[in-house]
């Protein structure tokens, strides 16, 4: 196993999740992509953490992955009230802080 | 290495605690604003505690002091102690007053919150740069010189009060034989003008303020008398003054009694200038120390120059001259009637104007050196008490207002002891202070006892004659103090005022600081005066027939029992200073005699003088001439008003008297009657003439200077203005302004287009930017 494939892996993972951010109108989807950038990263953290054979890189990913878990408990809400508001959760749609 | 001496010899625990004296009325003064108008008696009671508090604390502080002085005890010499801190519980214990724990009140607190440097205070006091000071035993050498063992040593306990520079100011007191002589004084007659006052001012309107103005003035008094530096005693001399200006406009609903306080406060400014000036002199001179001890002994040893000296005690001569009523700074006592009659008792007889004399006695070895009182000849305070006991005196005879006569009477008896100290006759002075005190108050009173009868009236001619049948203890209590004031032997007044005759050393065989000839002949003629116009006041007051209307009748038990305690006080306390001849010569031992003398006079201190100072002998024959010249006036007098009386028993004077026929004797009356016209000079001449020209020169000065200044200020200003308004602000200002909102709009137009309100737009320029920073980092670096 070489560090390598973890990373290339993890590379494709994360631009899979900026295609998403960037391009899905569905809010639910935007937030599932952000998640993929996420796991993306914490597959970079616990391959360099086994590479370097010590226990941080895992430690750090559990950190991510818990704050993870909080960014979308505030992300599902905030597009549960868009859902409320607008009958419609495209985030396309949302743009009344336009300048 | 006198800090260790001051240590083994126990100074009496009331020496260093006599601050309590003035602290309890202090506090009561507190308390009765506070309280005062809540409680059943509306604050008198917290009064009349206090006060009698402070009077057992004086007797007792009295007592010790006779007993060494009696004992011999002149151990401590002239000490110095640093205030020890007693706790509080230490002194409500002994005399059960309650009212006294959070004694903590107005000057008193100082002494509290300074215990912390008391250690380094007796280091300073005694030790280091405090050496000039004489305070060792080594300063009594004059004694072999006199006659007579060195006695009466101060007691002196300060405490730090603030250090300005390398000054350190204290606060202490300083307890000799004059001031416990005072402090029992002070406290005796306050407490029975408290007691009397329940009566007297029974339902008054300001019954608490009254009360609580009461208190302030004792503490005031006390606080005075018993200042061990000239600082204090300036600030307890105000004290009395503020006192006395609120008590005397104490009816100030009606102008007459304002006004009365007002000239009161205001002549007593002018002394005080002097005061101030006069102690500032001293300060300077005496290497910047405010010490009284140290400031006598040294104007005695000669370490301030004469001429220090003598400018020094011409301005407190100022200072004493208003305070004490002295010729023609005097004119505000008698006005000062207009406060109620136990205040005029109180301040204007006993206590507050003899504040002059007392300080007199305080710094007596200034004024010695610097009137040179040894010198024998006539010196400005010898003078000025002679031009006062006269004048006085003779405007004693015009009154119609029995508080007038009896003010003038006061004028006239402080001249006397203003004289006496004139004319080197210390103890005589103080001794006549002392008995004054006691009979004038009994007159005070005795008058304010004769108005409550005839309704609040003290005019002698419309509303008084033959009160004696009416309210005999006022009466019997009255002539007893009027025949002390008169010097009819054996009681109080005579054997002071002999003793200031025979001061003034011209009579054969008495000896004194010299011959003083013109203060004896005023002396001797207002001996004669006071018998004469005392006879006058009795005549007109209690003999003849009543001239008012409605029954007089006699006053209550609080008004008269406090006359018959004062009375008693005029018929014996003259016995305490009886020469010794007189006392073996009645057979007594001779210890009986001068008593007053030895427990008073510090003699044989450095701070007293020494050097030149005698005792005048006492002489018999000046004696029987003196009173035979005082009842021979009273007596002629008497003969006049009976006269009068077989023609007419309504008349209170003679229709075609001596001035309805004599030119000259009418002049007279109308110069007495105008006061000598002293009035008409201040307020006429003095006043009017410097109003006119200063309100003139001040319109003049207002129109032209500071007009102009104005006018000129306001154009340079308005030139300002423009130039400001059209350069600096709308140009600088302005621009800068507008520029800056113009390129915020002009921005912000550009930058609006960016916010699309796209969240996923947003997303591209942040995944954007960062893959530049990226870039940046994998490339750049």
């Amino acid at each position: 196993m070489y560090l390598n494939q973890f990373l290339i892996f993890a590379a494709i993972l994360f631009c899979i999740g900026v295609y998403g951010v960037l391009v899905r109108k569905n809010g639910v989807l935007v937030l599932m992509s952000i998640e993929l950038i996420l796991n993306s990263v914490n597959i970079n953290l616990v391959a360099f953490g086994a590479f370097n054979g010590d226990i941080a890189g895992q430690v750090f990913a559990l950190f991510v992955i818990a704050v993870a878990a909080a960014e979308v408990g505030v992300g599902l809400a905030i597009v549960l009230l868009i859902y409320r508001n607008r009958r419609s959760i495209d985030v396309a749609e949302a743009n009344l802080l336009k300048g | 290495m006198f800090a260790a001496e001051a240590a083994e010899t126990a100074v009496p625990w009331l020496y260093e605690n006599v601050w309590l004296i003035p602290a309890l009325p202090a506090t009561s003064f507190l308390l009765i604003l506070f309280f005062g108008k809540r409680l059943p008696f509306k604050g008198a009671e917290i009064g009349i505690t206090s006060v009698v508090a402070a009077f057992v604390l004086a007797v007792l502080t009295t007592f010790t002091w006779v007993g060494d002085v009696e004992g011999g005890n002149t151990a401590y010499g002239t000490v110095k102690v640093a205030d020890e801190k007693h706790s509080d519980e230490e002194h409500g214990d002994d005399h059960s007053h309650s009212e006294d724990e959070d004694h903590g009140s107005s000057e008193e607190e100082h002494d509290d919150e300074e215990h912390d440097d008391e250690g380094a205070l007796l280091v300073d006091g005694d030790g280091g740069d405090a050496q000039p000071i004489a305070f060792t035993a080594g300063s009594l050498a004059a004694v072999e010189e006199g006659d007579y063992e060195p006695r009466g040593a101060a007691v002196v306990t300060e405490v730090n009060w603030f250090e300005s520079g390398l000054n350190v100011f204290r606060i202490g007191t300083l307890v000799d034989g004059q001031s416990v002589m005072m402090l029992f004084v002070v406290t005796f007659i306050s407490m029975l003008v408290h007691i009397y006052s329940t009566d007297y001012v029974n339902g008054d309107r300001r019954y608490t303020h009254y009360f609580a103005f009461l208190s302030l003035f004792t503490a005031s008094m006390l606080f005075m008398v018993l200042s061990s530096n000239t600082l204090q005693l300036i600030v307890g001399w105000e004290l009395v003054g503020v006192c006395s200006f609120g008590l005397i406009g104490h009816w100030w609903e009606e102008k007459p009694n304002s006004d009365a306080a007002l000239k009161a406060f205001l002549t007593n400014r002018v002394g005080d200038i002097g005061l101030l000036v006069g102690m500032s002199i001293l300060f300077f001179g005496a290497g910047q120390t405010f010490d009284i001890v140290e400031i006598n002994t040294k104007a005695l040893n000669g370490e301030i120059s004469g001429t220090v000296t003598t400018w020094a005690a011409v301005c407190l001569m100022a200072a004493v001259m208003s305070k004490s009523g002295q010729f023609i700074l005097h004119t505000w006592l008698p006005d000062a009637m207009a406060g109620p009659t136990p205040v005029s008792a109180l301040i204007h007889a006993a206590t507050m104007v003899v504040a002059g004399v007392y300080m007199i006695g305080r710094l007596y070895g200034v004024f010695w050196e610097g009137f040179s009182i040894f010198g024998g000849t006539l010196n400005l305070m010898a003078f000025i008490g002679g031009l006062t006991t006269v004048g006085g005196g003779l405007l004693a005879f015009v009154q119609r207002d029995i508080k007038k006569v009896l003010a003038y009477s006061t004028v006239s008896q402080l001249g006397y002891m203003v004289l006496a100290l004139g004319v080197g006759a210390y103890t005589a002075a103080m001794f006549h202070l002392f008995t004054h005190a006691f009979f004038k108050a009994c007159l005070f009173l005795g008058a304010g006892s004769v108005s409550h009868a005839c309704h609040h009236s003290f005019d002698m001619k419309a509303d008084m004659g033959g009160l004696r049948k009416h309210m005999p203890i006022t009466f019997w209590t009255f002539i007893i103090g009027s025949a002390a004031l008169a010097g009819v032997p054996p009681l109080a007044g005579f054997w002071s005022k002999d003793e200031i005759l025979i001061g003034a050393g011209v009579w054969p065989g008495t000896g004194g600081n010299g011959t003083y000839l013109i203060p004896f002949i005023f002396g001797m003629l207002t001996a004669a005066m006071t018998a004469a116009y005392m006879t006058r006041t009795v005549w007109l007051t209690f003999f003849g027939e009543y001239r008012g209307h409605d029954h007089p009748h006699e006053s209550g038990r609080r008004i008269t029992v406090p006359l018959i305690i004062l009375a008693t006080m005029a018929v014996f306390v003259g016995f305490l200073n009886v020469p010794k001849s007189f006392v073996s010569t009645i057979g007594l031992p001779e210890d009986w005699g001068l008593l007053f003398e030895e427990w008073v006079e510090p003699a044989g201190q450095t701070y007293f003088p020494f050097d030149g100072f005698t005792h005048a002998k006492p002489s018999l024959s000046l004696a029987i001439v003196a009173t035979l010249l005082a009842t021979g006036a009273g007596f002629l007098v008497l003969r006049y008003y009976q006269a009068l009386y077989r023609k007419d028993p309504m008349a209170s004077e003679y229709s075609d008297g001596l001035r309805a026929r004599n030119g000259l004797a009418a002049a007279g009356y109308r110069v007495l009657e105008n006061k000598y016209y002293l009035d008409h000079l201040y307020t006429g001449i003095i006043a009017g003439a410097t109003k006119g020209p200063l309100a003139r020169a001040a319109y003049w000065f207002n129109q032209n200077v500071l007009d102009g200044i104005v006018n000129v200020a306001g154009f340079i200003s308005v030139r300002a203005g423009r130039f400001i308004y059209y350069f600096i602000d709308q140009g600088v200002v302005d621009g800068t302004v507008n520029a800056s909102g113009r390129t915020a709009s002009g921005s912000g137009q550009f930058l609006r287009r960016i916010q699309t309100g796209q969240v996923r737009q947003y997303a591209t320029l942040m995944f954007g930017a960062a893959a530049l920073l990226a870039a940046v980092f994998i490339f750049a670096v």
